[in-house]
Parts: C-alpha cells; structure tokens; sequence
C-alpha cells in the first residue's frame, strides 16, 4: 500500500518473483466504450504463482470503500485453495492491471465474479496446476485434492506438490479457458464468510496511504481558481497581483482554466484567494424554485421509449379509473468528504498521475488529449480517495494537477478546496416524473404510463471527453454533444438499466418479456434535456429516481383502492426473487396487513406509520425490499425515521457482513439523501458550496435502528450490492409519512418545510 | 516565517514555517502524518480532527502557532495496526470503516469525550459527533464501535 514510485509491470513482477512477461498494452484500437474495457484474455494477464507459493492477483476493478478488495482478494484465494493472507492483489494500473474499463454501477460482482475475468483466470490456473500436479505425482487428476496451494492424493497426503513447485516464478502461457469449472458455492471456504476488510486496522490507525498522502520527491502544491459563476469566461489575469508571495512558482493559464503552484500547500491557497483574474459575468440560471418546470418546458429533447405496448390511450380510456401524479427530485451532490485530490508528474513528454479515478485505463486516454501527449506516454496508478458514490471530482483534479505540472515540470498535488468541489462536480439528476394509472373493476392495474424529464450535461469522461468535467471543458474541450431525438423509436429489446420501467409490468418488447410484473399496457418516454449544470453519476443514477415515483405511485393506487400496500405489490409481480424479497422484508418487519394511511391518523403531535419499497435493480443486478418505519413530528414538520428492515438478494454472497455493511451504509445514505439533501443556486451559480450549505445526516444524527435479511442464491448469477438499498429508501419513507400522517409528499428532499406545508394543506 | 516547536504523538519537531498556517498543512506536509485530513478547510466535517489537551480540535483551523508547544495527538499516535488503542480495535472489530476518509473526525472526537467523561450518555455520544459527518454513513456501526469501546472504559 505504500506503493508510491511509480513501477513497471516488468519491474514489479522482477521484484515479486515471477516471471510474467506476456502482458502487453493493448492497441489503442481495440479500446471501446464498454463499461469492462479490454481485459486480458491470458491466464498470465491476471495472476502469477510467486517462487514461494504466493499468489499476485490483478484487477482493473478498484476499491470505493465498498469492500471489493477484500472480497476480490477472497475470490482469488477460493478458486485458488491458498489463504487469504497468501494473495497480494494490485488494482488498477495502467502498466500492470487489465483493462476493466470503469468500477462503477455496482457492475465489479458482476463482472469480476461470474464466469469471466479475474474468477475465470481463477479457476483456468487452477485446473492447469492440477494438470501438472498429475503429470508430476503419475496420478490421474481426479485423485488429487488441493489445499492451502498444496496439491496432494486424496488417499495419501504424503504424495504432494506445491504450486509453488509446479509453477513459481514462471508463466502460464494460457488462454482463458471458458470451460473451467468454478468452485461450486457449495464447497466454499473463504468465498461466503466475513472475512473482516483487509485495509481497516490501517484506515483505523491512519497508516493508509490515500491519494490524498501520496508525496513524491521536489513535489509542488497547486490550487485552481474556478470561474465565479457559471459560463464565466476568463478575460485576463494580473499575474503581479501574486508573484512576489512567498513560495509563489507559477500562475498557470490554459483557455478557462486557472491556477497557481507554490512552494508549500498553504502558499498556494492564500496566493490563489489574492489572484486577480477578470471573469466575463455568468451566463444566468433558471430559477431554483422553477427548476421541474424548466425541465419540462426545455427543447430539444432526447426521447427513448424503455417500453412501448401502443395500447395505454385506449386501455386508460376504458380504465374504471385513472390515477395520475407527478413526482420531483433534486439535483444532489456527491460531496465526498474529502474534497478530490491528485497527484501528477509531468515531465519530458511522459506523465505519471496518482488518482483516485474509478477509470484508470479511459483516464489515461483523456489526460493524454489534455496534455497534448500519446497514451502510452501517461501511466495512472489508481490510489484510493474517500467515498466516491459515483462520477465525484477524481477525473476532474485528475487534469488539474497534470496541467499544472505540465506547465512548471514538476510534479504537482492539488487538492480541491471544498467549494470548488461542490460547485463545479458532475451532480445527481434532477426529475421530473409524470405517471398515469389505470385500474379495472377488481381494482387490479391494466395499464401504466410513464413520461419524464432530466437534465444531463457531461458525464464521466469515458475515452474521448475530458471535456466532460470542469477542468476539461476549462481547458478547450467541449463535453459531449447533446443528441437531440424525438419522437423515440421504437425499443428493440428490453433494458432497465436507469429502472424506468416499473417493476409491475410485463416489460414486454418484440414479444419477449423481460419485467417483473404483470400488467401488459405499459408505455415508458424518458426525455434527457441539456443541464445547466455537470451532471454524472451518483449512486444509483436515475434508478433512485424512477424508483422513488414508481415505488411512490403504486402506494397511492392501493391505499385509493383501500388495499395493502404489500398485497397490491405482490399482486401485479410476477417475479419470484422480487416477490421473496418483498415478503422477507415485510415479515422482518412484523408488517401489520391492512391500507394506509393508518386508522386514527391525526393532526397534530407525533404520529407513526411504515412503509415499503422494492426493486430489482438495473432491472437485472440485485433484489432489495425496505420497510421504513417513522415517526412525524406534525408540529415541527421533522421526519425521524426510526427504523429500517431492508432484504436483499444479490444471487451468491460473497462476504455478509461487507454486504451488510454496505446495506446499511445504502440505507442511510438513502435517509440522507430524502430529508435533507438538495443543490441550491442563485441566478450565477451555485450556492451549495460547503457543510453549512448542503446538510447531509451527520454521525450524531438520530439514527434508525437498520435490520437486514440476506437471501443467499448461491446457484444465481453475482449481482451488485452498493446501490440495491439507497434506491428504494426514499419511496418507503415517503409512503410511510403517508402511513402516518395522510399526506402524500411528491419531492425529495421530505424537509421540515414541505412536511408542514403538506400538513397545512389538508389540516 | 519562524521557528515554531511542535510536540507530535511524543516527539518535538522544530519547524521553520509562516505562523498563520493551519497545523494540518504542518502534520499532513511537513510531518508526512495520514491520520489527520483535508475535508473541507472550514472546520464543518472533522476529517483534521487531533487532540489537543484532552480536547478534540480541528486542524484545519487552528494556526500553527496556536499550539506551539502543546502536545498533539494524532490517529496514528493513539496506536498501530499491529497494536491498536481500544478505541481503533473497537473500530476494526466491528467493521465500522467503509472509505475510512473521516475516521479522524470520529475516532478522536469520540475518545476525546470519553477521556473526559467515562460515563458519557448516548446522548452525550450523539450530540459530540454532531458536527462529525461520514458520507459513507457506516453511522451505525461506529456508533457501536463507540459505545463498545465505552463499555471498556467504564470497566
């Protein structure tokens, strides 16, 4: 972990042991967009078997904070028979690691677990020893076991051989072999239990090196000055207003971009606040208190139909009633509590940037655009950052400190300040949901409409785009074009990746049906429209969203119909997995069966109610139900949410208490995010720009009590576990505000405010 | 510029630096320290938090020159990971780190209070880290990392 030189995959397998050479970098042609890159086809791409019987693993998928070292680290030692602590695993390194494209969208157990990747190299290096353990004993390999990286007879252990015996130090020289048997779940060992996290007594006892401590020889402090508003452009800088400050080195100007290097951190920072720059004035803002009607007055659009049956007119007018209602989010931030740091040394036409990017093999593409070089020339090695949540500002810093060293050939740290941070990150979409209802004479749904609007403007940065995030665009890149389209064709297949599509209907396209539920009308438009400001992803990107509305609306539709609330989700699934979860939650719970809003339900007071949510996931990586239980504080409008049941299904689980850890993390960040969280802007700029601004839950906050039921699928696919609980809590909160109280709250953040105002109306 | 003498986790730096920087930049620069943290410069999440004469204190604001002299504490001064303090050990047996980034805030404001006061109350615990945020919201497990490491304190 105190890798902070930068080394070669030669140099770093010399020093291990082993001789894996075969590793090459790919041609830049056969890099794409897909979100697991171009990784390794060779055995020897991702692990080597060390002289001494160790094993070195590599992954091109990163550590968030989420566990996925420790579980990836598990899943090498499984399919390998070696203890935990005998597998050394190096993530995300351009001059080491596959290319795994980008960690994000809870996609790593996916992709790193199944059969492909990292568990298939796994399980292909395993059968070949066995095949050399059998050639060596003279036995047939069906007779031999293996443990702790030793391979023996099963009838006499005394006939054995070492892995690093058989193959220490050298090259598999293998393809992987897609035909290579995983340990089945059954026979796990390390895989499936709580194998405590790896970097924790190092985190708990500030030994571990964040990118945030990475310090290299003759190193500079950069700081940036953002624009003052939003459009601003640069018209000119007086670069005497600093020259002179102690440690000033250099102000630096590229296009937009600004910035200044000194000698010492704190010198950079006083010299950046007393820069004198002339900015053109912003180019305006809609008004934030307008912000759902501008969304969906906004031209052009970008409309996609998930599902189009053609028949919701005709089935809603023929609907013994139709329900309808529209539901708003706000922008919200990631706001990761570190503000985003890196570190880049460039010099003589080469870089070398130590970053927190969840997309080292995509970021050296674009740093290499921004900086006027060939990506070969630019080395990132990823060194972990706080919490991300998504699309923070690790690409972004990314490109500051590499222009900044650019220009003065030395390497450069920067660490945003905190309203730079939050001012200019790629925030969470807003939205703007319509949905309309229609139930038959049984009370039973026939058709579902769905319309809604957000805004998007950047993104991660992906190959191509630096000009996605802030520093790019600063820089002279434009982010990627807006992809005006309307009408929407028709779908061709069915995806729920943005969870658009309600979890009630059949998802049917061309025929085939790839929904949760039951009801067969169904039409879902989305239309993007161009932001004004950065958008990106934030954990559960527009799932969290849709999920809110769908999960929201289904509950005013049961308690119209006197039904309860579970009963009526249960009646329109069709999918078992969804269902189970629903029903593990609800019985965790000791749900009480009958309609909402409560009986008795008063003004005034503290009045209690429950609620329940559910999702599948990206409409195929993970099972979640909640239950939320609160309590309203009628005369404050203050929701206190007392506690939370949340069943999960994410197929085979790796690691239950990560998986635990994670939920519950979800959970409240899911409170957080739907009582208090919400970007503000004046009619320049934003003006969310610290802890006093944007007010997430703090760790004295009046917390729930969080119970989790985990369904283990051993025989299932590996599905995410990150982003399954924050999707669904603010829709259970909601419905259950409703519960208790009566009042139907449509948008998040549920503040003391809107609370009251709620109550105000029907009190 | 000037020469200010510092006492860090027990050991005496002379450092020659400007006397209005904030002891972070002194600890996480010129001492190389990782316990004590960037978050936000203002003094409003606790990632720089030391302790300060039995006090939990914000480093990110606090001129160097404030403390000259005085005996500062940081993560890394309570223990190692091959020896932990109670409190860290508390942390790491119940897994209540996800990113890890705001463990300065929490772990030291919360020994700091019960440094203090053995017998702190939940509501004592809750108000404390009050203005300590964790974004990853592990809120429930360092809660109880808190309180397990406050049993042992009471013993």
């Amino acid at each position: 972990m105190n890798c902070i030189n930068p080394i070669s995959r030669r140099t770093f397998l010399k020093t291990s042991g082993a001789l894996v050479v075969t590793f090459s970098l790919a041609p830049e042609s056969v890099f794409s967009q897909r979100l697991d890159g171009a990784s390794s086809n060779q055995v020897d791409g991702w692990l080597s078997v060390n002289a001494d019987g160790s094993v070195t693993a590599f992954t091109g998928k990163c550590e968030l904070g989420h566990g996925l070292y420790t579980a990836q680290t598990q899943l090498v030692a499984e399919e390998l028979s070696v203890p935990v602590n005998r597998v050394k695993l190096i993530q995300c390194d351009t001059e080491i690691t596959p290319d795994q494209g980008t960690t994000s969208g809870a996609q790593s157990h996916p992709t790193n677990f199944n059969h492909g990747s990292l568990a298939l190299a796994c399980a292909t290096a395993r059968e070949a020893l066995t095949r050399l353990a059998a050639t060596r004993l003279g036995l047939p390999a069906d007779r031999l076991g293996v443990k702790d990286g030793v391979i023996s007879a099963k009838t006499d252990p005394s006939q054995k051989v070492s892995y690093g015996e058989l193959i220490g130090g050298k090259k598999f020289n293998l393809t992987l072999d897609t035909r290579a048997k995983r340990k089945p779940a059954a026979e796990w060992t390390i895989l499936g239990t709580p194998v405590p996290r790896i970097e924790i007594p190092a985190m708990a006892t500030g030994e571990f090196e964040y990118v945030h401590n990475v310090r290299v020889p003759a190193m500079l402090y950069g700081q940036v000055v953002r624009p003052p508003a939003v459009g601003s452009t640069l018209v000119s800088v007086d670069e005497n207003s600093v020259i002179g400050l102690p440690g000033v080195v250099k102000v630096v100007v590229k296009k937009n971009f600004l910035g200044v290097v000194a000698e010492k951190p704190w010198q950079a920072i006083q010299a950046a606040n007393k820069l004198k720059a002339v900015w053109t004035p912003g180019t305006g803002l809609p008004k934030h208190s307008e912000i759902h009607d501008y969304l969906r007055n906004k031209k052009p659009t970008r409309d996609t139909y998930a599902v189009n049956s053609k028949d919701v007119d005709e089935k809603l007018s023929s609907a013994v009633k139709v329900m309808k209602s529209t539901y708003f989010y706000p922008y919200q931030m990631h706001g990761s509590i570190g503000s985003s740091c890196a570190v880049a040394d460039v010099q003589n036409g080469k870089a070398t940037v130590w970053s927190a990017s969840q997309a080292v093999y995509p970021l050296r593409n674009t740093v290499a655009m921004v900086l006027g070089l060939q990506p070969e020339n630019v080395h990132i090695i990823f060194k972990m950052g706080s919490g991300c949540y998504g699309c923070n500002g690790a690409d972004t810093v990314s490109y500051d400190a590499a222009l900044l060293s650019q220009a003065v050939g030395r390497p450069v740290r920067v660490q945003l300040t905190r309203k730079d941070e939050m001012a200019w990150e790629n925030y969470g979409l807003a939205f703007v949901i319509d949905q309309r209802i229609g139930v038959d004479e049984n009370g039973t749904i026939i058709a579902w409409d769905y319309e809604a609007w957000s805004p998007t403007l950047g993104n991660r940065p992906g190959m191509t785009n630096p000009g996605n995030v802030v520093t790019g665009f600063l820089a002279g890149f434009p982010p990627a074009a807006f992809a005006a389209r309307t009408p929407a064709p028709d779908p061709t297949n069915f995806a729920n990746n943005n969870n658009a599509v309600p979890s009630y209907v059949t998802g049917t396209v061309n025929g085939n049906s790839g929904g949760t539920g039951n009801v067969r009308s169904q039409r879902v438009l989305s239309r993007d429209v161009v932001s004004p400001f950065w958008t990106g992803p934030l954990r559960s990107p527009a799932r969290l969203q849709n999920t809110f509305a769908h999960e929201s609306f289904i509950d005013e539709v049961a308690a119209e119909l006197k039904a309860d609330p579970v009963e009526y989700r249960l009646r329109h699934l069709s999918d078992t997995r969804l269902m189970d979860v629903v029903k593990g939650a609800s019985k965790a719970a000791n749900w009480d069966s009958r309609p909402s809003p409560r009986n008795g339900a008063r003004r005034g007071g503290i009045s209690s109610g429950r609620g329940i949510a559910c999702v599948l996931y990206e409409g195929d990586n993970g099972y979640c139900a909640v239950v939320a239980e609160v309590d309203v504080h009628q005369d404050t409008g203050r929701v206190a949410v007392k506690r939370l049941v949340i069943a999960n299904d994410v197929g085979p689980i790796s690691n239950p208490d990560g998986l635990r850890n994670q939920l519950e993390g979800g959970a409240l960040h899911g409170v957080s995010r739907t009582l208090s969280e919400e970007v503000t802007w004046d009619d320049q700029k934003v003006t969310s720009i610290d802890w006093r601004t944007y007010r997430p839950l703090p760790v004295g906050a009046e917390i729930p009590k969080i119970e989790t039921v985990l369904i283990n699928r051993p025989d299932a696919p590996a599905a995410g576990a990150g982003e399954t609980a924050v999707t669904v809590v603010a829709a259970a909160i909601g419905n259950a505000i409703f519960d208790a109280t009566g009042i139907r709250l449509r948008q998040v953040p549920f503040t003391p405010e809107r609370v009251k105002a709620a109550l105000g109306k029907i009190g | 510029m000037s020469m200010i003498t510092l006492k860090v986790n027990g050991r005496t730096h002379m450092l020659d630096v400007d006397p209005a920087t904030p002891l972070l930049y002194i600890l996480s620069d010129d001492l190389a320290l990782r316990g004590p943290k960037f978050g936000c410069g203002l003094g409003q999440c606790g990632c720089c938090t030391v302790i300060i004469k039995g006090q939990a204190v914000r480093s990110c604001v606090t001129p160097v020159s404030s403390v000259a002299g005085a005996e500062i504490t940081t993560l890394e001064g309570l223990g190692s990971s091959a020896k932990p303090h109670p409190i860290q050990k508390a942390f790491i047996d119940e897994q209540a780190v996800q990113c890890g980034f705001c463990l300065s805030g929490v772990i030291m404001t919360a020994k700091a209070l019960l440094d203090r006061n053995p017998k702190a109350s939940d509501a004592d615990i809750q108000q404390a880290l009050s203005g300590v945020l964790c974004r990853c919201h592990t809120h429930t497990r360092m809660v109880r990392a808190i309180k397990r490491y406050a049993q042992g304190v009471k013993a």
